[in-house]
């Protein structure tokens, strides 16, 4: 068995080592690429989201390189990503692929139903085994996530920002690569030292919550490297969710961590009180928390037609005037045009700087 | 004296300005950017240094528009500025209880919300093209009318038709079946501005709160039509700036001279020679250092590459100095 899974920001690199250690051969999608979105808008419905199109260029660029089973997330509720394996399926399918898919769903009540579900994926692996392989995935997200958080911070303070941008690359590909846990440490510990020791401006950089469909927050092919845009224009932006926080509501029933999202739906009260699907009851959430966190302003970000995000972005004029914080909204599809996108975030900064300095000098 | 230049370089126009220390507009120049900004720059920057019989030393230079990185490599710029900034410094400048601005050019159209002369909200068209300028130009020559002669011809009109403005491909279908039942042509020049306004407010607006001051700028405040039709819309008095066809170069170079003036520099301006005498190309190329084969453009003058773009990685970008931009 050869097994392939979509990408979604840094997640492959904790889902091949998962994967791996269930004794499975992996043949990992190549990056998300020009090709990847082209082979995508080529075989989906025209209407459909983007997240599907790029999920579905990944399947079909694996499975030209042999792979022959496919790992993908299921859901449930009022957005489309509940239906998007099946539709992948018989798409590919329709396309004359031979293959399987395995669909991950969240376990009803227990969580060994999720290791039940991983023994099966196994190659004649024991629970015990499952389990570890879960464990170390698990780690290892952690340290990508420590040295994501790390970079988003020190990447709008520093005078170099290539370098920057170089060691945290560097990181994740050595990440990838670490075989166990003593690797992991090391490559994490060294290049946290290493942005650790980058020269910094001194300047206090503005802060930007970044909200939305989960997808398009963590993909930055999906959403034109906004987060470094942002960065190389001195802001620091804070992304409202974290593939680990998916993975522990949505697959771990909240069992690894404390779930952040009871503290947002709260957060969400009186703007939004009903889940509208996808992430826009926590997209209102997280903007109100971070108004109430003096952040300088919130860009929402999903993909064209993204239901629950239209919503959510309805909602956000209310919150934007109650709670004031500036918000803007960019939706995103398969257009080149990054101009565009560049004008609107220099000229949402140069607002926030504009807006920062002037309560600066009134108080 | 010292001079500040400011440039904007957009999709349709390339406009040139020259303001003194104390901001007042000395010169102005308005052309076609005919698809070829490099030339555009050139060109612009001569003419203006002709209006002055040359007499000029430049003190600092701001760009903006969506040409405004090429105008920098071109010509030195001290300030690269958005169009959103510049366009809410200059009518700020001039109308300093100004709180909302429409700007509508050739391809895109804006809505900018001030509040103590700071930008507290904007919006820009996305993907159509129904309520900016060339919606107009191209019916304007489908009526066979001069784009100059639009405004004048539209305030004539006493019942204006109703026109969809939803879009333009409806508007079209709409205006000729207005034609063909023998309406005034005052009348459906007057429904396409009042058409015009709709979408605008729609697709750009919605749902913003405009509240008066309301400045109009941009090439299309040029047009009576518009800015009447704005008015019976919106029921409040529109104002047009002096100079709103150029009102970003303006902001452009008020941005530079503050620039200059806080930071007591030398401008980076690149002089007379480095523009006039060089021989500027662009040339572009597949990158094939991945699968995403982006499409890089170089910008030389003469075998020298001056800069790079168009690659999402930003190693050519950044292989010559990269300049901060913001």
């Amino acid at each position: 068995m050869k097994i392939t899974y979509p990408h979604m920001g840094n997640a492959h690199i904790a889902i091949n080592a998962m994967l791996e250690n269930l004794k499975l051969e992996v043949i990992p999608p190549p990056p998300i690429s020009k090709k990847t979105f082209e082979l995508g808008v080529k075989h989906c419905p025209e209407f459909a989201c983007m997240p599907l199109k790029i999920n579905l260029g990944n399947f079909i660029e694996a499975l030209d390189l042999g792979a022959d089973t496919i790992l993908m997330a299921g859901g449930w509720g009022p957005c489309r990503f509940g239906y998007y394996a099946q539709v992948e399926r018989d798409i590919l399918e329709d396309l004359g692929f031979d293959f399987e898919m395995v669909i991950l769903e969240a376990p009803d009540s227990r969580v060994s139903e999720l290791f039940q579900q991983l023994q099966a994926l196994g190659q004649n692996v024991s629970i015990w085994e499952a389990f570890k392989a879960l464990k170390f995935a698990w780690y290892k997200l952690q340290v990508v996530e420590k040295l994501e958080r790390s970079f988003a911070y020190i990447h709008p303070r520093a005078a170099d920002k290539n370098r920057v941008e170089d060691i945290y690359d560097k990181g994740l590909l050595e990440l990838e690569r670490a075989q166990d846990k003593s690797d992991i440490d090391e490559a994490g510990s060294k290049n946290l030292d290493r942005l650790n020791q980058m020269v910094l401006t001194g300047k206090k950089p503005l802060k930007i919550g970044l909200v939305g469909e989960i997808y398009t927050v963590l993909e930055p092919m999906a959403n034109y490297s906004i987060a470094r845009c942002l960065g190389r224009l001195n802001v620091e932006v804070d992304n409202s969710i974290y593939i680990s926080d998916w993975l522990n509501d949505h697959l771990l029933g909240s069992l690894v961590k404390k779930s952040h999202q009871k503290h947002l739906v709260k957060c969400a009260r009186p703007y939004l009180n009903y889940s509208v699907g996808g992430h826009g009851l926590e997209t209102v959430g997280s903007t109100v928390d971070y108004a109430r966190k003096k952040y300088d302003g919130v860009i929402q970000v999903g993909p064209l037609t993204c239901m629950p995000e239209i919503v959510a972005q309805s909602v956000l004029s209310s919150v934007s005037k109650e709670e004031d914080i500036p918000c803007m909204t960019l939706y995103f599809d398969e257009h080149a045009g990054t101009a565009g996108i560049q004008t609107r975030l220099e000229a949402f900064t140069d607002m926030l700087k504009r807006k920062k300095t002037l309560t600066a000098l009134t108080h | 004296m010292s001079y500040y230049l400011g440039v904007d370089i957009g999709s349709v126009s390339s406009n040139f300005v020259l303001i003194d220390e104390l901001s007042n507009v000395l010169e102005k120049i308005y052309m076609r950017t005919e698809g070829n900004p490099v030339k555009a720059v050139k060109q612009g920057y001569k003419e203006l240094m002709e209006k002055m019989n040359g007499k000029v030393s430049i003190q600092g230079v701001g760009t903006t528009g969506s040409g405004r990185h090429l105008a920098d490599i071109i010509l030195g710029a001290d300030v690269v500025k958005n169009e959103i900034t510049a366009h809410a410094v200059a009518a700020s400048f001039f109308h300093p209880d100004a709180r909302t601005i429409i700007e509508i050019g050739g391809q895109d159209s804006k809505m900018i919300i001030l509040q103590d002369a700071i930008v507290s909200d904007f919006a820009m068209n996305t993907v159509c093209a129904a309520g900016t300028g060339s919606f107009l130009d191209q019916q304007a020559s489908r009526l066979n009318i001069l784009i100059q002669d639009f405004g004048p011809a539209a305030l004539k009109s006493k019942q204006p038709v109703r026109i969809a403005g939803r879009c333009g491909v409806f508007a079209e279908s709409d205006m000729i079946h207005k034609q063909q039942m023998g309406y005034p042509l005052e009348d459906i020049l007057m429904g396409l501005c009042e058409a015009l306004v709709r979408n605008y407010l729609n697709n750009v607006g919605k749902g913003k709160k405009i509240e008066s001051p309301v400045i109009f700028q941009g090439g299309v405040a040029a047009n009576a039509g518009l800015k009447r039709a704005f008015e019976k819309i919106l029921q409040m008095e529109i104002k047009v700036p002096p100079y709103h066809d150029v009102m970003g170069a303006v902001g452009a170079a008020i941005l530079a001279r503050e620039y200059i003036e806080e930071h007591q520099c030398a401008s980076v301006f690149k002089g007379d020679s480095f523009i006039t005498e060089g021989q500027f190309n662009s040339s572009s190329f597949e990158c094939q250092g991945c699968p995403n084969m982006c499409e890089v453009v170089c910008i030389r003058r003469d075998k020298e590459a001056l800069a790079y773009w168009g690659d999402r990685c930003k190693r050519w970008e950044t292989s010559i100095g990269h300049k901060e931009v913001g």
